[in-house]
């Protein structure tokens, strides 16, 4: 049904406000680094080897004029097949646990991905039982083993069907194998999360520290607990795209008076070493408070945050109050951050505040309840728990609007990230959607619609060709992808839709979020100064509080 | 001073219940959590491995006297180990835990009992030995009387328990707290405190690098 085509270039003119928006944007690569390669020293020599392997033209959109090809990577296994494999294709259920790789349960799986030590030994795979694996690791070994030996290194293998993405994070080798239509680019970045949640509970220098001591050492010992997490945070990449997508977070939409009284709040109730103060509900973000000198010195990634966000979303975090080392790996891969984590008068609402101090957690504990207090005063619970309550998402309690709220019909699902915001705002980058609804309320729409935003963000990103807008018919809907200098937006559209009724969609999508906002963004996050955490500081307190 | 136990004795509204600081030792998944939950909220759902340490408070009246218990739940996994040494210190109690069926479990709770008395003076703490998960009584590993004899050999206390079930939880954080209270009696709770505070005060341990 690509009865429209799939015309690339032809801007909306005829409607004003994209016009206006037009001017700007010149070159798609101002997108705030989306596809930037993360400040992570251990993937540089990697990025160096070849050129960008980028990644073959997505069968989706192989009716639009191909000139990309997948040029130049490194290794010699790469004859990019084009894809024709059906991207909405019956899926098998989150079963599979089979582990064998001679079970069919387990080769149909649609994206695999493993962890393993450098001397081949699993650590974790995403289906399957990591032991009946090894043999399978071992392959993996062996290849990543032969490029090395000739001086290189393997980035990826493209299979007539599959994607293979290697990445080689000091001691630890990540592998994805997929047939999604992702790129390897995207498929790379969500290695790196994987990594970056490995190294979150562990910090990169003790990882290699083990390494280096015992090079078959078992890291499942370790990590023990922490396969569910990432198993969480892979299921959300096929759920929730937009988050790895657009490296940005998701706030709960709120009234503005009443973000900036809790973002106050954050900044009145803080403690010596006190980094950043969060409030989050359903792993979204009400409000977050920084510390001043980290802020300059060393912003705030959005994947930290993220990373964060996800940790205290985490059911193992509902009950009591929590004290965890937690590290941030894009911030400081070697060092741990000390993390208080209690949800706030039994509410779905959560406080984490994350300091520099490993004993002050009774510190911690009165800021909490100096936060509680000022909440209550401010009559902020009630509004929180009528936010959390009113859109009922029964699962995931998480606060979120629905699509209709834009009142543009046909309009079935957008992901809008702003670009324009104020340069300090850049500490914050934020993305904006709506929930998920029919038809895209089971597993396989939510494939297939996370599967078409892959590619779209893939075309508009492509290093070779980047484009500024797509227009995109697709079998079940049509979908508009479109970056200037001011915003990256991604619409789902009917599939009936006509291209002039897309746009004036698109046009109404585009003024509701600039009259909406100081709800769905936040739009100055607060900061505040705290004396760092010194022993001598703090011994007295911990002597004066345990002795209690 | 027959009291019932809902009801503080009188007097005891006159100053704050003595808090006493318990901590919740043992491998991963013997129910450490779970024991914890059902004692201060008396409520069991299957929960995720703890994250570092968890805090609980709860307030325990007794016949003679209320005490407020300090509980910290610590994380079994060995990779949060170093943080939850960190709150051994200034413990005044501590439940072994292990779950009966697992062999296992119940060697690394006699193994956690070793790193109590390097840390702490003999009588120092009070130590109980849980044998959790007694509702899995088909699948027991290590019977009771097992248990009960080590137990008695290192003169620790011992129950065995189902958190599941709520079989016998708040007995054993109630035993717990009767020898604390008994302990007070004999040394004297003001030689006690100051002891304590002494022990905080003195130079605090030396930071180990934040990585380990």
């Amino acid at each position: 049904m690509d009865a429209g085509g799939n015309t690339a270039a032809p801007a909306p003119a005829d409607a004003e406000d994209l016009e206006a928006t037009r001017l700007f944007g010149e070159e798609a690569g101002d997108s705030g680094g989306v596809q930037k390669d993360p400040p992570d020293p251990g993937d540089r020599d990697l990025e160096e080897t070849g050129s960008k392997a980028k990644d073959q033209l997505p069968s989706l959109l192989s009716s639009l004029p191909q000139s990309e090809t997948p040029s130049g990577t490194c290794e010699p296994w790469s004859p990019t097949a084009p894809r024709n494999s059906p991207t909405g294709g019956p899926e098998n259920g989150p079963g599979g646990q089979g582990g064998d790789p001679s079970d069919e349960d387990w080769r149909s799986q649609r994206k695999h991905v493993f962890v393993l030590s450098e001397a081949g030994k699993p650590i974790y795979s995403r289906y399957g039982s990591v032991e009946a694996l090894s043999a399978t690791m071992g392959v993996m070994t062996a290849l990543v083993s032969f490029v090395q030996s000739a001086g290189d290194a393997i980035r990826a293998i493209y299979a007539e069907d599959h994607k293979l993405v290697f990445l080689q994070q000091g001691p630890l080798l990540l592998v994805a194998v997929s047939r999604t239509p992702q790129s390897a680019a995207q498929l790379r970045g969500e290695l790196l999360a994987v990594h970056a949640q490995i190294v979150s509970t562990l910090t990169r220098a003790s990882v290699a520290r083990i390494f280096a001591h015992k090079q078959n050492y078992d890291l499942r010992r370790l990590l023990a607990g922490s396969e569910r997490t990432l198993d969480r945070l892979l299921d959300s990449v096929e759920r929730d795209p937009g988050v790895l997508l657009l490296g940005a977070v998701r706030c709960v939409p709120l009234a503005r008076p009443l973000r900036e009284a809790l973002g106050a709040l954050l900044q009145r109730c803080t403690g010596p070493g006190l980094a950043l103060s969060v409030l989050a509900v359903g792993g979204r973000l009400i409000t977050a408070a920084q510390e001043r000198t980290v802020l300059t010195e060393c912003r705030l990634d959005p994947a930290d945050l993220q990373l964060l966000l996800d940790w205290v979303g985490a059911p193992a975090f509902a009950a009591g109050e929590a004290w965890a080392p937690v590290c941030l790996p894009r911030f400081n891969p070697d060092g741990f951050f000390y993390a208080y984590v209690a949800r706030l008068d039994a509410m779905p609402v959560c406080l984490l505040l994350l300091g520099t101090d490993r004993e002050a957690f009774h510190a911690m504990a009165a800021c909490r309840r100096l936060v509680e207090d000022g909440m209550r005063a401010l009559g902020a619970i009630r509004a929180l728990a009528e936010v959390a309550g009113l859109y009922n998402v029964p699962s995931a309690n998480a606060p979120a609007y629905s699509v209709q709220a834009v009142g543009a019909p046909g309009l079935r699902h957008f992901l809008y990230k702003p670009l324009d915001i104020p340069d300090h705002h850049r500490q914050l980058p934020q993305f904006t959607s709506p929930e998920l609804e029919a038809p895209y309320s089971r597993e396989e729409e939510r494939h297939r619609l996370s599967d078409l935003y892959h590619c779209l963000h893939a075309r508009l990103h492509s290093t070779s060709r980047p484009l500024r807008l797509i227009y995109h018919v697709a079998e079940k809907e049509t979908l508009l992808a479109w970056v200037t200098s001011k915003f990256e937006l991604y619409t789902c559209l009917s599939p009936l839709v006509t291209k002039a009724g897309a746009i004036l969609v698109v046009t109404k999508l585009l003024r509701w979020v600039k009259k909406e906002e100081d709800r769905l963004f936040i739009r100055y996050p607060p900061k505040y100064s705290t004396p760092p955490a010194t022993s001598v500081d703090q011994a007295p307190h911990n002597g004066f509080f345990t002795g209690l | 001073m027959a009291q019932k136990d809902t009801t503080p004795p009188p007097g005891a509204a006159l100053r704050p219940p003595r808090v006493f600081k318990l901590v919740l030792l043992g491998s991963g998944s013997v129910g450490k959590s779970s024991l914890a939950l059902r004692y201060v909220k008396n409520d069991f759902k299957s929960i995720l491995p703890t994250v570092g340490c968890a805090f609980f408070t709860k307030v325990v009246h007794m016949e003679a006297a209320s005490l407020k218990f300090e509980i910290w739940d610590t994380a079994g996994q060995e990779k949060y180990h170093s943080v939850c040494h960190l709150y051994l210190r200034g413990a005044n109690a501590a439940l072994l835990v292990y779950d009966i069926t697992s062999k296992d479990s119940f060697v690394r709770a006699q193994s956690w009992l070793k790193d109590l008395e390097s840390e702490f003076l003999p009588g120092e703490v009070v130590v109980m030995l849980l044998g959790n998960k007694t509702d899995l009584n088909k699948e027991r590993e290590v019977t009771f009387e097992e248990g009960k004899e080590f137990a008695e050999s290192k003169k620790l206390l011992f129950m065995e328990t189902s958190a599941r079930l709520n079989h016998q939880v708040t007995e054993a954080f109630s035993a717990v707290a009767r020898e604390l209270l008994q302990r007070e009696e004999t040394v004297g709770p003001t030689q006690k405190e100051n002891a304590r505070v002494a022990l905080n005060e003195g130079p605090p341990r030396q930071v180990r690098c934040c990585a380990h």
